[in-house]
């Protein structure tokens, strides 16, 4: 079982993929991870010994900021701009894009599902 | 696109030289500004600076936190009143 930064990967995937499992970790980290621990990408996450786990162990708590650190950092960064009152924090605060996307439509990520208003008027002939 | 870090970050220069006295000199009190493409350097840190947002100077108390930031993020220029609502 190879668990690592309190995630379980994935046994049956290659190592560069099982790695994207962890937050924090997309395909070129766990490249790089795994070039510095001399590990193959190839290698299925079940196929690695306890040394070279041990080693992408020791990589990613020395070098990189993973899961809940790395969540509550960003949680940081945004009620940093809320509490300065500035453009971006108040578009955070009203669930709204930030970054001067058109709102007439869309932008259906930022505001969730979409919220029918009853009675809206109807267009006039 | 960001800012070519060969350049120092942008100030209005009269604003800058409003800032400098007002920090040398320790004045309290407003500076109006429509500079609104200023970035807020340290040296802005505990002066209140009106930013015009168009139609009036919106006062901002400049904390550390809002260091290289610009001074139009903290003046918003459209006010939203609320979607539909019963016309009579």
């Amino acid at each position: 079982m190879a668990r690592i930064a309190g995630i379980d990967l994935p046994r049956n995937k290659r190592g560069e993929i099982g790695l994207t499992y962890i937050y924090g970790i997309g395909r070129s980290t766990s490249r790089r991870i795994l070039e510095q621990a001399g590990i193959s990408y190839d290698k299925k996450v079940q196929e690695w010994n306890d040394e070279e786990l041990g080693l992408i162990r020791n990589f990613i708590t020395e070098e990189l900021k993973v899961e809940g650190a790395l969540r509550s950092e960003t949680q940081l960064n945004i009620k940093r701009l809320m509490d300065i009152g500035c453009y971006r924090g108040v578009r955070h605060r009203s669930g709204l894009p930030l970054r001067g996307q058109s709102t007439k439509n869309n932008s259906r990520t930022r505001k969730g599902k979409r919220k029918t208003v009853a009675n809206k008027k109807k267009a006039v002939k | 696109m960001a800012r070519s870090l060969k350049k120092p970050p942008f100030v209005h220069y009269k604003l800058q030289m409003r800032v400098d006295d007002a920090q040398e000199n320790a004045k309290k009190g407003v500076i109006k500004t429509w500079s609104r493409a200023s970035t807020i350097t340290p040296q802005f840190v505990g002066l209140t600076i009106a930013v015009h947002n168009g139609k009036q100077f919106i006062p901002v108390y400049v904390t550390e936190n809002m260091v290289g930031h610009k001074l139009g993020e903290f003046s918003p220029t459209r006010t939203f009143r609320g979607h539909g609502g019963n016309r009579k």
